[in-house]
């Protein structure tokens, strides 16, 4: 058995499979450094991505998949499961060796991953809606959240084109890093997340009327609910209670 | 800003929860402007205690009103607190809401003050606030005041993403037994119009590609049901007239919250019929996306849909003949059919197939419920159902092998003796 170990970025994962081409690997599996545990009987390779690499075997997924096959591909490495290697190799195998390998959802492999990417999919569509800003003092509008998969390289699109002319970062608390807009292009950044900050301080970090507007927002989503039609299993499953301690709205009932 | 804005947030946001749509969807505004916002699929920002997802910021411009309709809370004869925004108050909140992403737009209806048109106009004059000086390109959704002249609603219409106009009272005897000073006809000529309008603009946008857009995200109506004694039968036929007549892009159905102690209504206490709405749900998603008729799943001589178990399933037991299908050769018409499978195990399934043939474990793992379906189809396997089941048998089956939600509030308990 080899093991192929990368560093778990997306140029590194192309490029392992195109190892396992080039030196025709058959027992091999694709182990993300951080998950790596050495094995007795076990090979192991470090894998470093190569651009060129990665580039010819993303230019044969595009060729064999389409769009939204490819979409759903790269969603599927972005779940960061445990397997999702293993699932993604199979795939590619898959895509290469029968036509229109996608639609093949009998097959344990092609499901598994439409799957995974739908319930990817799923949550960048959820993050779309429950990332809250607050406006700082220095004009940016601050957002944190925790998704469960890492999302955000999936809504980054979305917010730059909705909000155009405002400063806006949004930061993943569990990946730790953030996507932040300075009016003219995306960029990635990674710094230190303040803790907690106490309410009595959030006047010297948020802007005048930011905590009025947060005021506004809990009144309206008191105002607009109708206590005789009451189900709580209903809003649970929309919004599952992880996400509550992000929401201005939800936050004082958050579980810890 | 100051405590009175809370506090006629609170009163106009509590006005308008009544009105259940809260679609986002349907519109394409880019923001090609450097503006503000856009519009596309549709998004929840979040979920009320209730379930209901909130996606626009949804109240009235003003709870005064000069009808006196017995099923609605801002009634004239109703003693409640009153209260207006002012255009700039709208506009802000709309804005700043926005910005800090807990909205999608702005769904803003009014009680009537003073008449139509004049309600009408500032409703329009908020809209084009936002869209011409703060370059907002998120998703507006204005009510149509019933009774409004066409240059107002010409207006509306290419500033708001959609319209609607709630018909209420399915029944035209219900609308005259509980809202006698309104008008049917009233309600009509706006849809109406819209309509023509959608169909003009469709027409010149071929012609000009840059056509300003009316009304990009269509029409929507709402009916209230349980509130004037009409039947499943009378609320889908009304809904199905209403989709073909006027190409809506959807009607709501809205359970009755008693509101009144009038003596034309259920009485303020009683229950909310949930699970009724639940099912004109189902019918009306059976319609649109699965090829039934409403004549199909209602008749007069069965005028309501079954509370136990969900129309398709009980379409499918009504025509035994019809089944089983097989999964690995029918087309998709028939398989969309099949009680326990959904728009997208469907497709699935005819996609799958091409592939190799498939088993029940094939159609588990796709997203099918099998302890439903599998009374009604065929696959690629010898363990099918063989036996003569009756229908009554085959509901039995069902029932006893899943829990439905509605039940389990209300366990009844057999007594001993």
């Amino acid at each position: 058995m080899m093991s192929l170990v990368y560093d778990g970025s997306w140029g590194g994962l192309l490029t392992c499979i195109f190892e396992t081409y080039e030196r025709k690997l058959q027992a091999v599996s694709v182990v993300r450094k951080q998950l790596y545990c050495p094995g007795f009987f076990n090979d192991c390779i470090t894998v470093q991505a190569d651009d060129r690499k990665a580039g010819r075997v993303l230019k044969g997924l595009r060729c064999n998949l389409s769009p939204a096959g490819f979409l759903g591909f790269y969603a599927c490495y972005l779940s960061e499961l445990p397997q999702m290697e293993e699932w993604l190799l199979a795939y590619t195998k898959l895509v290469f060796s029968l036509k229109n390998a996608e639609c093949a959802f009998g097959n344990d492999t092609v499901l598994k991953v439409s799957q995974t990417a739908r319930m990817v999919f799923r949550e960048s569509h959820r993050m779309k809606g429950f990332v809250r800003f607050a406006l700082t003092r220095d004009n940016i509008f601050y957002s944190e959240v925790e998704p469960d998969f890492n999302v955000l390289p999936l809504i980054s699109g979305h917010f730059k084109q909705r909000f155009t002319d405002q400063q806006w970062l949004i930061y993943d608390k569990k990946r730790k890093y953030g996507i932040y807009y300075n009016l003219e292009e995306v960029t990635e950044v990674q710094f230190e997340p303040p803790s907690r900050v106490p309410a009595e301080h959030s006047g010297q970090i948020f802007a005048e009327p930011e905590m009025q507007y947060q005021k506004l927002w809990k009144e309206y989503f008191v105002s607009t609910d109708i206590e005789s039609r009451k189900n709580t299993r209903l809003q649970l499953r929309h919004m599952p209670r992880r996400y509550w301690k992000y929401l201005i709205e939800t936050r004082d009932q958050a579980p810890e | 800003m100051s405590e009175r804005i809370l506090e006629k947030l609170k009163i106009l946001a509590d006005a308008a929860k009544y009105d259940v749509s809260c679609a986002s969807s349907g519109s394409n505004r880019k923001n090609n402007n450097k503006g503000l916002g856009n519009t596309g699929h549709g998004i929840c920002h979040t979920y009320t205690s209730n379930g209901r997802c909130v996606s626009l910021l949804k109240i009235l411009l003003t709870n005064f009103c000069i009808y006196d309709c017995a099923y609605c809370v801002s009634r004239k004869s109703n003693d409640i607190e009153r209260a207006a925004f002012t255009v700039e108050e709208v506009v802000d909140l709309t804005i700043n809401f926005y910005r800090r992403n807990y909205i999608e737009g702005l769904f803003l209806s009014s009680g009537i003050f003073r008449d139509a048109d004049y309600t009408m106009e500032r409703l329009v004059r908020i809209a084009k606030l936002l869209r011409t000086e703060h370059r907002f390109n998120g998703y507006i959704h204005l009510k149509s005041i019933p009774g409004a002249s066409d240059e107002l609603m010409y207006e509306a219409g290419l500033y708001a993403d959609r319209l609607s106009v709630n018909i209420e009272i399915p029944t035209d005897r219900g609308l005259k037994l509980l809202a006698p000073e309104k008008d049917r006809k009233d309600m009509i000529r706006p849809m109406n119009y819209v309509k023509e309008g959608i169909i003009q603009n469709t027409e010149e946008k071929k012609i000009f590609a840059r056509t300003p857009s009316f009304v990009p995200a269509g029409q929507s109506t709402q009916m209230i049901i349980g509130a004037s004694g009409e039947t499943d039968c009378d609320i889908m036929q009304s809904a199905s007239r209403l989709y073909r007549e006027f190409n809506l892009k959807r009607v709501y159905y809205s359970g009755y919250i008693p509101v009144s102690n009038d003596n034309r209504l259920p009485a303020i206490g009683s229950a909310v019929p949930l699970l009724r709405e639940n099912r004109l749900y189902q019918a009306d998603w059976l319609t649109r996306f699965y090829g039934f008729k409403v004549g199909e799943l209602l008749n007069p001589s069965a005028p309501n849909l079954d509370a136990d178990i969900d129309p398709k399933l009980s379409w499918a037991l009504r025509n035994p003949a019809k089944f089983p299908v097989d999964i690995n050769r029918a087309d998709l018409h028939h398989i969309l059919r099949v009680p326990g499978i959904g728009l997208i195990s469907a497709k699935k399934i005819i996609a799958a197939r091409r592939f190799q043939k498939l088993d029940w474990e094939h159609l588990k793992k796709l997203g099918v419920a099998v302890n439903r379906a599998r009374y009604f189809v065929i696959c690629r396997s010898r363990e099918f159902e063989r036996r003569n089941l009756s229908a009554m048998q085959i509901k039995q089956f069902i029932l006893s092998g899943s829990q439905s939600k509605y039940l389990k509030d209300n366990p009844s308990q057999l007594s001993l003796f």
